[in-house]
């Protein structure tokens, strides 16, 4: 019997395959956004500073979510992936390292559409009013924000411990979950701690969103910057740097 | 073009490549002054060696000896310091593409996620050669060869040992190789998992395939491979077919009713026998006249004489001597 497959998608369908079998990484990308965005939205307890309150926190839990696909969850896996040899293995396939950066962009660029189509219509349910969203300047900031952080998390992964890796992409989320710009205000955070935020991808992503989701962006235009900045400089770095022993 | 052969291992058929065209006089893997340092250390210093189709070769030595590193340059996952290896006439570092598309490769461990189960990741390496072949492996076919049928479905990490090697060998399989690496098949298989991959492998090499077997398992090399090359501190200390290998080192045993004192024997005897135990002599590469005066001498002092054997010595025998006796 033939079997008729290509290294592309045989490679795809063992990532979604790994992806689905990780019950902790659908916990990150999935439901700890969607219960931010459900507990935030029906409490009305952050100090955003904006009329609704749903116009700061949707396009920040959507910059969350895109943190967690590209960073987290991606920067786990692979540094699992180096931990056990799989992709020591997979070095003596056809496959290659082009298909095999296509297969995980295309495993997180799948997450992510499922973590809008979950998000969005929860957001709409509480009365997020979509109305001023230009979507495509949105899906803009969704792609550089993930490149950035893709690239940030193969940096972490490409160098670390699997152990090691593990904990600190755990605890940089965290870290940029509450002092990142996404959740709380810059202006509600101590002043060097809002300085240095506003230089992180997670608050230049947040900004951008606002800007493309609400149109009320705290400096739309330096976030840009400070996020297209963050999208060369990681890929960079995880290229130069990463150790796939 | 030709239908490709098959064969069957359990019953189960394993479409292999056609080697009609090959030449198996030819080597399909050469190696020739490789060398490979890590920093200051020199891991393998100026090895050659060869291997040819329908051959199991077996790469012996110590830990440390330098096995892996040359493997892992054959295999185009490391880069030689200098020196030349040709696979399959490719370059393994340049040609990587072409040669991983004709190559099996089994780790000695690892290289599966923990949560993927044996017919997923199957599927997968199946899919993986998948545009350069005009007839793939089937998973389930490859599953059931090497007998994880009853566990296709459970996850890597609940697997035993020597499960998690067949699973390993079948992937090795995937690719339909022309030529295949092994590194320790056998490690943590239990006795029928032994013989279903000693069968595979011999039909492997029946079939055309040069196979390219690392293992510590002196006796299990024996029992498959046509080929030694023993490694020792980076270098090959011998290399050819296994009875080459085996008649360079005649061993004669001698096993007596008591022990012999080795002080009272004339020189020219004593000197050449090895106590290996009470009772229990060896004598390596023995001169032509010895056996029949030591024979004499022990005739005379009514020395009974248990067994006195000439033969080929074992692989253990060349291999201990040569190395030191670790293994």
């Amino acid at each position: 019997m033939k079997v008729s497959s290509s290294p592309f998608r045989a490679q795809l369908r063992a990532e979604l395959q790994i992806l689905a079998r990780n019950g902790e990484q659908l916990l990150l990308t999935l439901i700890i956004p969607v219960m931010l965005l459900v507990f935030f939205g029906t409490t009305d307890v952050l100090p955003t500073g904006f009329d609704d309150h749903m116009d700061f926190l949707t396009p920040g839990i959507i910059a969350l979510a895109i943190m967690s696909s590209s960073m987290v969850s991606l920067g786990i896996a692979t540094g699992f992936e180096r931990s056990y040899k799989v992709l020591k293995r997979l070095g003596v396939t056809p496959l290659g390292r082009p298909r095999w950066l296509a297969a995980k962009i295309v495993t997180v660029l799948l997450m992510q559409i499922v973590q809008l189509i979950i998000l969005i219509p929860v957001a709409l349910l509480l009365d997020w009013n979509s109305s001023n969203a230009q979507w495509l300047l949105a899906i803009g900031a969704v792609a550089t924000g993930s490149i950035a952080f893709a690239g940030l998390g193969l940096f972490i992964a490409g160098r670390l411990r699997a152990e090691i890796n593990l904990a600190a992409q755990n605890g940089l989320y965290l870290l940029l979950l509450l002092l990142g710009g996404m959740v709380v205000p810059f202006d509600k955070l101590p002043a060097p701690v809002a300085a240095v935020a506003k230089c992180l991808p997670s608050g230049a992503l947040a900004d951008v969103l606002r800007d493309a989701l609400v149109g009320q962006a705290e400096r739309p235009g330096t976030s840009w910057i400070v996020l297209g900045i963050w999208a060369v400089i990681t890929p960079l770095l995880a290229a130069s740097t990463f150790r796939w022993e | 073009m030709l239908p490709a052969p098959t064969t069957k291992v359990k019953g189960v058929s394993i479409v292999v490549p056609s080697f009609s065209r090959i030449n198996r006089d030819e080597p399909t893997l050469v190696v020739d002054h490789l060398s490979v340092r890590y920093g200051d250390l020199v891991a393998v210093d100026a090895v050659s060696f060869s291997a040819y189709a329908g051959q199991v070769t077996a790469v012996l030595g110590p830990n440390g000896a330098g096995k892996t590193s040359t493997i892992e340059v054959c295999e185009g996952l490391r880069r030689a310091s200098s020196g030349h290896v040709r696979v399959l006439g490719l370059d393994p570092s340049k040609d990587h593409r072409a040669l991983a598309n004709e190559m099996g490769v089994m780790l000695q461990e690892g290289g599966i996620y923990p949560s993927a189960r044996p017919i997923d990741v199957v599927r997968q390496y199946c899919g993986l050669y998948g545009s350069g072949k005009t007839q793939y492996a089937n998973p389930h076919e490859l599953i059931d060869l090497v007998g994880l049928t009853d566990r296709q479905k459970t996850p890597w990490r609940r697997l035993s040992g020597g499960e998690k090697q067949r699973l390993s060998l079948a992937l090795a399989l995937a690719s339909q190789p022309r030529i295949i690496f092994l590194d320790e098949p056998t490690s943590g298989v239990d006795v029928n998992g032994r013989t279903t991959i000693r069968e595979i492998i011999r039909r492997l090499a029946d079939q055309g395939v040069t196979v390219i077997l690392a293992t510590h398992e002196l006796d299990e090399a024996e029992k498959i491979c046509d080929r030694v090359v023993i490694f020792d501190k980076g270098k090959v200390l011998v290399e050819g077919t296994l009875d080459d290998v085996r008649k360079a080192r005649r061993t004669v045993r001698l096993r007596t009713v008591r022990p012999l004192i080795l002080d009272d024997m004339p020189d020219n005897l004593a000197g050449w026998l090895i106590e290996d135990a009470p009772c229990d002599y060896s004598i390596e590469d023995a001169p032509q006249g010895l056996i029949a005066a030591l024979a004499v001498w022990l005739s005379e002092r009514g020395i009974d004489v248990v067994e006195l054997r000439t033969g080929m010595a074992s692989l253990e025998d060349v291999f201990k001597k040569l190395t030191g006796g670790e293994s």
